[in-house]
């Protein structure tokens, strides 16, 4: 490493991987993550894949990336633009050029730059870099498909498997410029390849040859160093938004005491908490994979019915299969939690792109007075502590909740201080020993408004529950109109006084001023960085990003008046901001919106803060 | 929710009405199907609060109100997946769902042939009355081509659903059929139901007053019923009339009604009802058996062993739990690569 003369010292870097979909830029982008994570760095992750699993080869829509920002700071966002842009061939670098910062470095592979290739990318003459005015960049083009070839020319593999393992190439040479250690990722294949010493023999050279190749031709300068990020003392692992769900049930499994039940059909961006808890048989977990959206929900119903922590996993197009059976939740009082991890819609929509645009659905989109709790988590790893709050609520207060997620965070990962369940507070159900005397199924709680468990084949309280209209202690069927009024009342009042039970709203930055940045859900990552960096700038601006959304925290009102002006901020078309002027109409909200299935860029929010500062 | 002391007596079928006044139409077959329900669960020696009665949307869809069990009237077509799922969380409850021909063939089909294919162990029973009656006179998947109902006043063009053939189609390992009104074999066939392990589907021509009557009287009346109507038992030959003198027999790959005692053929010629063969092939040809060319088999057609949904799931899970290196969620939480920040 004594050949690196220039280094820079940088608190942060961005970095995008970027090729077919068959190129393996996932988990060459994972796997660089997880070295960084290793070596101290704090870091977020953005994976941004077609939905398509092998679209055309070369074209545009076949191109897979993956973006990761790390630095020594705390880093919430995977950057708006990178530093670095590795492409795998002609298709991935027009795809992802505008997501490189200007002069930033472009490594690719010269070889894929054929004339065939260029034109199924969609260039018009043999020099890209030219027609794309990439001049005063850091240009590397290097001939890594021959060099792979030439690495592994002895090792007796098929063409195809040399080819596949070009990525790594391309990670070997992004370790070097970037001051990495090789080891994270050789004790990777030789987890994953035990069985296979030759593949293992193979990507570690392959591995290496990029490194060495990236040493000897010193084109790469300048070199980074990234120093470890100041963080919190602690054990920390990687964790992405899915895996984080899933675990947090399973969490709540264990605090209440009852089994876990998942009821789902696999559906994008949501499969992964369906996949992870099916491995989680070791936690008694029962996961069942129905034959429709409807049946994962009904499914998880029925064991809700029979005593267990009942939950549905989906996304916005099966949400709306399961509004009929949610309303039977409603109906019938019984714990359920859907998560709705989001993604552009409407219809099948954008299926790997994230956006916000299921509020509304979750909160009304359903026959009658349907009244739901509904949550957001909004960083990958608190999904945790959101699945587990909304098993919480769900259980102690006989009420279906939905849990809002979206693509960005169920595919994003970050380092974790990992909890400790000791910590996290008990969960009890309120279910009915043997015994009680005058039990009566919809007898509410008079604080909390919740009727009481009784678990189908409990001795003594045999009880018929349904979608019809009950009579508000008996639960026997009712069709009497001032009952039936009381009952709506009380459904919509038992939500409401969650109220009590939730945590006040908090303002980060500063808790008064000139504008507040309102946010929910998956975007506080973007928000909280352009806030420190118009705080850094001197303006008098906070943010309050909101994760119980019905109810909505008991000072909402209040925080919503200490500033002169809101500024709601969604990726949708302003389905929050319309929420609040329902529950909050004395304020005005001015509305920020992106539907473009991507996140935010820091930039962007924070110019336009700047631009109404200015005005 | 009296009548707590089931230890010590036996349970009677009045202990599973509930106070429910019910609200089928006088001269409903629901009410026979009922009847026969509550007589048979006090036979199966299980504690009342383990029934579970869940159903769908309909008619029938109203049984669970009427029986002091635990129930759950979900909505429609859905009731077979949310039977699953209580089944599935409990095995040890006797989960039973009541459902109509519309509910479980129109609207809850994709939900009835999965859980047949799963094999879970729910008694579903299908009150079929070849007609939607809550909606008042539409026709249902099982409505004859040609049938005249209010959405098809020039008659039906479609073809109609056999449960049978679509239950062992869905490699269903237990399929009956009764009439409302046979009270006694209904409660044989609830009662090997109840015992069989896995989804057992029980068909119940039922008599919609209303809408439909006399859907089944070809077959169910009285008068005709022993000429009409095939009573199979497993091990018995298939002999059916007033005077037992017609049986079926297997030529080629046909079953045909044959006279004992005539063209030579004798009782050791009548074929000996076999409910326990894997082989669905002579299960299906008796499901789908029509008057008049044949008489109507009742009784329970099919019945093969099989492990169930919810079994593999337990052992799955006993296995799995085993061999875990995670003993709770702290030790998942650390699992895999990890490092500490000092």
């Amino acid at each position: 490493m004594s050949k690196k003369a220039d280094v820079i010292e940088r608190e942060e870097v961005v970095v995008r991987f970027a090729g077919d979909s068959g190129d393996g830029m996932q988990l060459t982008g994972t796997l660089f993550s997880d070295t960084s994570a290793f070596i101290g760095n704090d870091l977020s992750t953005f994976p941004d894949y077609p939905s398509e699993i092998r679209a055309p080869q070369g074209t545009i829509g076949g191109v897979s990336g993956f973006q990761v920002h790390f630095g020594h700071k705390q880093v919430n966002t995977p950057g708006d633009y990178a530093d670095v842009l590795v492409a795998m061939n002609p298709a991935a670098l027009k795809a992802n050029v505008k997501s490189v910062k200007n002069g930033g470095t472009i490594i690719f592979d010269k070889d894929s730059f054929t004339e065939k290739g260029l034109r199924k990318a969609g260039y018009e003459t043999d020099d890209p870099i030219k027609e794309d005015k990439l001049d005063g960049y850091n240009i590397i083009q290097a001939p890594i498909t021959t060099l792979t070839k030439e690495t592994l020319k002895d090792e007796g593999l098929d063409p195809k498997s040399i080819l596949r393992s070009k990525n790594m190439f391309a990670l070997g040479m992004v370790y070097w410029l970037f001051d990495r250690p090789l080891k994270y990722t050789e004790q990777f294949f030789e987890q994953k390849f035990k069985k296979k010493p030759k593949v293992i023999d193979a990507n570690k050279k392959v591995l290496e040859a990029g490194y060495y190749y990236a040493e000897t031709v010193e084109l790469l300068t300048p070199t980074y160093r990234i120093s470890p990020a100041e963080i919190e003392k602690g054990t920390y692992r990687n964790i992405d938004g899915n895996k984080a769900t899933a675990w947090g049930f399973v969490a709540a499994s264990e605090k209440s005491g009852l089994q876990l039940f998942c009821g789902s059909y696999p559906i994008t961006p949501a499969s992964e908490i369906l996949q992870e808890l099916s491995l989680r048989r070791d936690f008694g977990v029962k996961t069942f994979q129905a034959e429709d959206e409807i049946a994962g929900i009904c499914t998880a119903l029925g064991s809700s019915f029979a005593g267990s922590l009942a939950v549905t996993t989906t996304s916005g197009p099966g949400l709306a299969l399961k509004s009929e059976a949610l309303g039977l939740a409603v109906m019938a009082e019984l714990p359920l939690v859907v998560v709705d991890v989001q993604r552009g819609g409407p219809s099948t929509g954008l299926p790997t792109k994230p956006e916000q645009s299921d509020l509304t659905q979750a909160l009304f989109g359903r026959n009658g007075e349907s009244p739901v709790v509904v949550m957001a988590a909004s960083t990958p790893s608190n999904c945790f502590h959101y699945s587990f709050m909304a098993a919480k609520i769900s259980l102690e207060h006989m009420v279906p909740v939905v849990l809002l997620t979206d693509g960005f965070l169920a595919n994003g990962s970050e380092p974790w201080k990992i909890p400790k369940m000791a910590d996290y507070p008990d969960i009890k159900a309120p279910v009915v020993e043997p015994g009680q005397k005058n039990w009566m199924p919809y007898a509410r709680d008079p604080e909390k408004l919740s009727r009481t468990w009784a678990v189908a084949g409990t001795p003594g309280y045999e009880h018929r529950i349904g979608g019809l209209e009950k009579d508000e202690l008996k639960g026997s069927v009712s069709h009497d109109p001032k009952n039936h009024e009381r009952m709506v009342y009380l459904r919509e009042e038992k939500v409401n006084r969650l109220v009590d039970v939730i945590p006040e709203q908090i303002i980060e930055g500063e808790q008064e001023g000139d504008i507040l940045l309102v946010g929910w859900g998956g975007t506080y990552g973007h928000l909280r960085t352009a806030l420190d960096e118009l705080l850094k700038e001197g303006h008098k601006v906070g943010l309050a990003h909101f994760n119980y959304i019905r109810p909505l925290p008991a000072n909402t009102d209040e925080v919503l008046g200490r500033f002169k002006r809101i500024v709601v901020c969604e990726l949708n078309m302003g389905q929050f901001a319309s929420y609040l002027r329902m529950n909050h109409p004395r304020y005005e909200y001015l509305q920020y919106n992106k539907v473009q299935g991507q996140p935010f860029t820091t930039i962007e929010i924070k110019e336009h803060v700047q631009k109404l500062l200015e005005a | 929710m009296s009548n707590n002391n089931q230890d010590t007596q036996k349970l009677t079928p009045k202990d599973f009405k509930s106070d429910q006044e019910v609200r089928w139409c006088p001269g409903c077959g629901d009410h026979a199907i009922m009847n026969a329900i509550q007589r048979s669960l006090p036979e199966m020696g299980i504690p009342r609060e383990k029934f579970a009665f869940i159903s769908g949307i309909g008619c029938s869809s109203r049984f669970p109100y009427y029986m002091n069990t635990y129930g759950f009237h979900g909505i429609h077509g859905r009731a077979s997946a949310i039977a699953s799922g209580t089944k599935t969380a409990n095995p040890e409850l006797s989960v039973w769902q009541i459902t109509g021909d519309g509910d479980s063939m129109a609207i809850g089909g994709n939900h009835l042939i999965h859980t047949v294919r799963r094999n879970v162990d729910i008694n579903i029973v299908i009150f079929n009355n070849e007609i939607y009656g809550l909606t008042k006179g539409q026709y249902s998947p099982t409505s004859k081509l040609g049938a005249v109902t209010k959405t098809s006043p020039y008659g039906t063009i479609e073809n109609p659903f056999h449960p049978g053939e679509l239950v062992i189609g869905a490699q269903g390992k237990f399929f009956a059929r009764s009439v409302d009104i046979n009270m006694k074999l209904n409660q044989e066939i609830f009662l090997e139901a109840q015992k069989h392990k896995g989804t057992a589907v029980v068909e119940v021509l039922q008599n919609c007053v209303i809408y439909n009557d006399k859907a089944h009287a070809v077959i169910a009346d009285k008068k005709n019923k022993d000429e009409r109507q095939l009573v199979l038992r497993h091990g018995e030959p298939m002999i059916f009339g007033k005077n037992r003198d017609k049986g079926i027999v297997l030529e080629g790959l046909k079953l045909k009604v044959v006279e004992i005692g005539k063209d030579g053929y004798t009782e050791d010629d009548i074929l000996v009802h076999d409910a326990k063969t894997k082989d669905p092939g002579i299960h299906l040809m008796l499901a789908n058996m029509q008057y008049p060319d044949f008489p109507v088999a009742v009784g329970i057609i099919r019945s093969v062993e099989a492990d169930t949904y919810e079994n593999k799931m337990e052992d799955q899970i006993k296995q799995v739990r085993e061999e875990s290196e995670y003993k709770c969620v702290d030790d998942l939480l650390h699992s895999g690569s990890t490092w500490e920040v000092k």
